[in-house]
């Protein structure tokens, strides 16, 4: 297999520790992966700027490859284009959604300069009722709103269009 | 010469996030309702996020530049500068006061910083404009949210609005200092690199207008209070300073 295959299908197995059910790569974060004389770089771009998984991830992404025979790596961060929501795999849509949060919408709804939140359409990841309120814009961490389902009671998280 | 401006405006412009960003952090666990406490510490988190990589690129500028005798950190310059190296406007460093207080000076600051990156996107500085990039989205969700707050509480109770007014009143006198160009500025916006405060301040005006017509609230008028920019600030942020840096210099280079 190409190396760079087979990094990229290493980078499968490393989890955003926050959501522990999606990889880097379903979460749109790995850019690149490119060989510089025989040493693989890896182009990653943070999700959100203050978010303490990144170093989380950084160290988990050397460790993996370390584990698989390759100790010097180059880690390159890019900024821009900056990260999207839209960068995150169906099937990583699909594993947020069995875990309990709610992936980002199909046609993505950003926070525009309107005076007040749009009350967005976002189905319960429990029992699929779209009969569901924000409470919080912010939820447990920067990508995520707070919502609660009025059909089965059930407070959820939404992940969110960025 | 340049590179010395340029060293200037970033460090002017990660003072700001990491100021704001940490008074905002004091109210992690004291907010009025879990929610919203969640929130502003969401938006502390992304303040100092940004202000991490504008220190990160300070520090990249310094070490080209060779000025220091061993290498420059981040850490170095968020935790081991004095007051008076320290360029953020006059703004973010006042202190919290009530939720109100809080309120304007986010949302007095995040109308700033909203027009002021979606102009430093198109800076000749590629990392610069890449931050903006990438902070504008972040700082949008910041603006919406402490306007919210701003027409909820301007136009709420009583009470409430006379609050909003008496933090207005007290902070208004601070916003002149975003539009006042220091020296640093004045080199680099003719190299395309530094944005033209006078292209910002009209967005920044009818924004802050918008909302305080719809909170019912007065704009006010008020003196210009200047200097942070240049390192003289007011007495608000040697306490802060105080805080933030005890344990790097009780305890230097302490890692958890």
């Amino acid at each position: 297999m190409e190396p760079t295959k087979t990094i990229w299908s290493l980078l499968e197995t490393v989890y955003d520790p926050e959501v522990p059910v999606l990889s880097i790569v379903d979460l749109g974060i790995v850019r690149d992966v490119r060989m510089a004389d025989g040493h693989p770089e890896i182009v990653i771009t943070p999700t959100y700027s203050g978010c303490p998984a990144m170093d989380v991830i950084r160290m988990n992404i050397r460790m993996v490859l370390l584990e698989n025979g390759y100790p010097d790596i180059r880690l390159t961060t890019v900024l821009s284009p900056a990260w999207t929501t839209d960068w995150m795999s169906e099937k990583g849509k699909q594993q947020l959604k069995a875990y309990g949060i709610a992936p980002p919408t199909p046609v993505p709804i950003v926070c525009d300069l309107g005076l007040f939140q749009h009350n967005e359409a976002i189905a319960c990841p429990h029992c699929g009722s779209y009969h569901t309120t924000m409470i919080s814009e912010f939820g447990s961490t920067a990508c995520k709103a707070l919502y609660r389902c009025e059909d089965c009671r059930e407070p959820f998280d939404y992940f969110k269009c960025h | 010469m340049k590179a010395r401006h340029l060293i200037n405006y970033t460090l002017h412009l990660a003072d700001n996030a990491l100021v704001l960003g940490h008074r905002n952090s004091e109210w992690t666990g004291h907010g009025p309702i879990l929610e919203q406490d969640i929130a502003l510490s969401n938006i502390a988190l992304d303040l100092i996020g940004q202000a991490r990589y504008l220190y990160q690129y300070a520090a990249r500028l310094m070490n080209a530049a060779g000025d220091a005798k061993s290498p420059v950190t981040e850490d170095q310059l968020a935790y081991l500068r004095d007051s008076w190296d320290f360029r953020n406007c006059l703004l973010v460093e006042q202190a919290n006061g009530d939720w109100g207080t809080t309120i304007v000076r986010q949302f007095l600051f995040s109308a700033w910083q909203y027009y002021f990156y979606r102009e430093l996107r198109g800076s000749r500085d590629g990392e610069l404009s890449a931050i903006a990039e990438k902070s504008l989205k972040e700082v949008t969700y910041h603006l919406r949210w402490s306007g919210e707050w701003v027409i909820r509480l301007g136009d709420g109770t009583e009470e409430s609005h006379a609050r909003m007014e008496k933090a207005l009143d007290q902070l208004w006198m601070y916003t002149g200092e975003l539009f006042l160009p220091a020296d640093y500025e004045q080199w680099l916006v003719p190299a395309g690199i530094a944005v033209d405060l006078a292209q910002v301040q009209p967005l920044w005006a009818a924004r802050v207008q918008e909302v305080l017509k719809e909170a019912t609230l007065t704009v006010p008028t008020a003196m210009a209070q200047k200097g942070g920019k240049q390192g003289r600030h007011t007495e608000q942020l040697g306490y802060l300073l105080a805080e933030m840096q005890f344990l790097q210099r009780a305890y230097p280079g302490c890692e958890w």
